[in-house]
C-alpha cells in the first residue's frame, strides 16, 4: 500500500469516531499495541529530546525500504507514533522524504503538529524524513 | 449557566469572574478551568483598560519632556512606582526599580554584584534546591566568571528547604544566599525571615525571588528583613514583560549599574559620565512605561480584594484540592510542605504526565505538564515532570471538581 493509500485509509478510520473520547482512545490502544524498538537501539542518541515526553526513534534500511521503530514513555505520544510508523515504515527512502503529511489536518489531531508542544509529531516527522535522507545519501 | 459553588465562602467569585473575560469561554467545547496561574494569571478589567486609557490618553515618553503628556506619563509612572513600595512595604519610592520581570532583577543584581567585584575565588553563593531556572542560572554564570563557588542548600522529601544542612553551609565564605518564597513547581512557602536572620548573621546578603508570591501573599520587605526582592507584574495580574526589583539603599547605591543608556546619567561626556541617582541609574533606556503604570492598577485590584482574603479563598482551594485528588488511585503529591501556596504538583501511579494533560486539554481543563523550569527538583525526587494545577483568586472549588471528574475520565481512558 502506497504512503497516500495508507493515509487516506487512517482518514477514513479516524472519520468513524463521533467524539474526541474515542478518538483518543484509539490513539490510546495503538499507542499500547506499538511494537517496542530493540532496548540496543533505546539510547541517547536516539532520543528526541524535549521537555515533555521521550521519543525514541531508529530507522534501518533493508535495502530497498526503510523501517522505523520506536517508543516514547508518554501512551499517546507511542500513539502517535504508531501511526506515522503505519504512514511512513517500509517505504523507499525517497518515499518518506517526499510524502506530505498532511493528512494528520484531516484526522483532527493538528494541535499535535503545533510546534509549542515539544515532542509533537513535527519534530517526529522531521526527524522520520531526516533519517530517510541520511540512510538514502549512504 | 450559574454554578452554585461559585458562592465560595470568602470571596464574591461570582463578581470577581465579571472582571475576566478571558475566563468566560470553551475550550474544546468545554467551558475553560484555568489552573495554570503559577505560569501566568489573567487579566482583570481594571488592567487591561488601563491599558488602552494609558495609550489613549499619556502616551509619551517619560522624565524627558517639558510637555504636557510627558508630565503626564511620568507623574503615572512615578505614582505606580509608589504604590508598589508602599505594598511591599519598602522605606522609599526610588528601592523599587522596574525591570522586565523577576528573570531581568535577577540578571541585574548578579551582573551588578560581577561588575562591582564583590566576589571572588573561595566566595560562596548558596542557592536552594528548590528554586526555578532563572534563579540557578544567573549565580551559576557570576560564580564562573568570578571564581565563586555555587553551594545548594537541599530540601527534603516533603519538599521544604532542610534548616539544619542550611545553617552548617552557612560560613564567613558565604557572600550571597537566594532561594524563593514560595516555590512554583512545589508550592512551598520558605521561612524568609528565618533564612534572612541566619544569612544576615554569617554577614551575607540574602535575594528572595517572590514571583510566586506577589499574587498570593501580603509582601513586607522591611519586616522580612530581605536585601533584595523580585517580582513579575504577569504573575499577579498585571502585565506581561514588567517586573520590580527591591534593594535596600544602601546596597542599590553601591552597585554598579549593569546597563548602560539614556536615562541612568547625571552627565555624559567622551572623558567621563556620571551616573543617575537611584532608582534611574538601573533603568537604562525608554522603560515599559504602559507596564509599570498598569503594574499600579493590578495592584490597586488587589488591594481592593485584600490579599488576606485572596490567602484566606486560596487555601481553601487548596485543602478542598487535596482533599478531593487523594481519591484517586494512585495518587502521589509531590511536595508536601507544612507551608504551601499556590500550586499542587502530582503524579498518578503508572501514568504519563503528558498524556493526563493532553486528556484534560481536552475537558478544557488547563494545568501545566513538564519539569516547570526546575530541573534539579525533578532529578530529585527521581520523575520525568509532574502536573501542576496552580489557583488564582478567581478559581472556585466547583471547578476543581470539574478537574477531578476530568482526572477521573483520563485516569479511566489510560488504566
Amino acid at each position: 500500500m502506497s504512503i497516500q493509500d495508507t493515509q487516506r485509509e487512517i482518514v477514513d478510520e479516524f472519520g468513524m469516531f463521533s467524539d474526541w473520547m474515542e478518538k483518543y482512545e484509539y490513539l490510546i490502544e495503538l499507542g499500547k499495541s506499538l511494537p517496542l524498538i530493540d532496548e540496543a537501539y533505546k539510547q541517547d542518541e536516539n532520543l528526541i529530546k524535549g521537555c515533555q515526553s521521550q521519543v525514541w526513534l531508529h530507522a534501518e534500511d533493508n535495502g530497498e525500504k526503510v523501517v522505523f521503530t520506536a517508543d516514547s514513555d508518554a501512551i499517546l505520544t507511542k500513539g502517535l507514533i504508531a501511526l506515522m510508523i503505519r504512514v511512513l515504515s517500509n517505504h523507499p527512502a525517497q518515499k518518506i522524504v517526499e510524502a506530505d503529511m498532511s493528512f494528520i489536518d484531516e484526522i483532527g489531531l493538528k494541535e499535535h503538529l503545533s510546534p509549542t508542544r515539544a515532542n509533537g509529531l513535527a519534530s517526529m516527522i522531521k526527524q522520520m524524513k531526516y533519517y530517510a535522507l541520511a540512510l538514502q545519501a549512504r | 449557566m450559574m454554578d452554585s459553588s461559585l458562592q465560595e465562602k470568602t470571596l464574591d467569585v461570582v463578581k470577581i469572574r465579571e472582571q475576566f473575560p478571558i475566563l468566560h469561554q470553551e475550550v474544546n467545547g468545554k467551558p475553560l478551568v484555568y489552573f495554570d496561574n503559577a505560569a501566568t494569571t489573567q487579566k482583570p478589567l481594571a488592567v487591561i483598560n488601563a491599558i488602552t486609557d494609558y495609550y489613549s490618553t499619556i502616551n509619551s515618553n517619560v522624565h524627558r519632556g517639558v510637555h504636557h503628556l510627558s508630565q503626564k506619563a511620568t507623574v503615572a509612572l512615578e505614582e505606580s512606582r509608589h504604590k508598589i513600595q508602599q505594598h511591599i512595604r519598602a522605606a522609599e519610592p526610588h528601592q523599587v526599580i522596574f525591570t522586565q520581570g523577576t528573570t531581568d532583577s535577577i540578571n541585574l543584581v548578579s551582573i551588578a554584584m560581577e561588575r562591582s567585584n564583590l566576589l571572588r575565588k573561595g566566595d560562596e553563593v548558596l542557592v536552594s534546591a528548590l528554586e526555578h531556572h532563572s534563579n540557578i542560572v544567573p549565580w551559576q554564570i557570576l560564580c564562573e566568571r568570578t571564581g565563586a563557588t555555587l553551594k545548594v542548600i537541599p530540601i527534603n522529601q516533603q519538599g521544604e528547604i532542610v534548616m539544619e544542612e542550611y545553617r552548617a553551609l552557612l560560613s564567613e565564605n558565604t557572600r550571597l544566599v537566594t532561594f524563593n518564597h514560595i516555590s512554583n513547581a512545589l508550592g512551598t512557602v520558605n521561612p524568609v525571615q528565618e533564612m534572612t536572620r541566619l544569612a544576615h548573621d554569617a554577614g551575607a546578603w540574602v535575594f528572595v525571588d517572590g514571583a510566586q508570591a506577589a499574587p498570593h501573599t501580603a509582601i513586607d520587605v522591611q519586616a522580612l528583613d530581605v536585601d533584595f526582592y523580585a517580582f513579575s507584574g504577569h504573575k499577579a495580574y498585571g502585565p506581561t514583560g514588567i517586573g520590580v526589583l527591591y534593594g535596600k539603599e544602601k546596597i542599590l547605591e553601591d552597585l554598579a549599574p549593569y546597563r548602560g543608556g539614556g536615562e541612568m546619567i547625571e552627565s555624559v561626556s567622551f572623558e567621563k559620565t556620571t551616573y543617575a541617582g537611584l532608582p534611574h541609574k538601573f533603568e537604562a533606556g525608554t522603560p515599559h512605561i504602559e507596564g509599570a503604570i498598569v503594574m499600579g492598577a493590578a495592584i490597586d485590584f488587589l488591594n481592593e480584594i485584600g490579599l488576606d482574603r485572596i490567602a484566606t479563598h486560596e487555601e481553601q482551594l487548596i485543602s478542598h484540592a487535596l482533599k478531593r485528588m487523594a481519591e484517586i488511585e494512585g495518587m502521589r503529591f509531590i511536595g508536601e510542605a507544612r507551608q504551601r501556596a499556590g500550586a499542587i504538583s502530582f503524579l498518578i501511579e503508572g501514568l504519563h504526565p503528558y498524556d493526563v494533560g493532553v486528556l484534560l486539554d481536552q475537558m478544557g481543563i488547563a494545568l501545566r505538564t513538564g519539569h516547570h523550569c526546575a530541573q534539579p527538583i525533578m532529578d530529585f525526587f527521581d520523575i520525568p515532570g509532574t502536573l501542576r494545577a496552580s489557583f488564582g483568586l478567581y478559581n472556585t472549588t466547583g471547578e476543581i471538581d470539574r478537574m477531578m471528574e476530568a482526572l477521573q475520565k483520563a485516569v479511566s481512558m489510560l488504566r
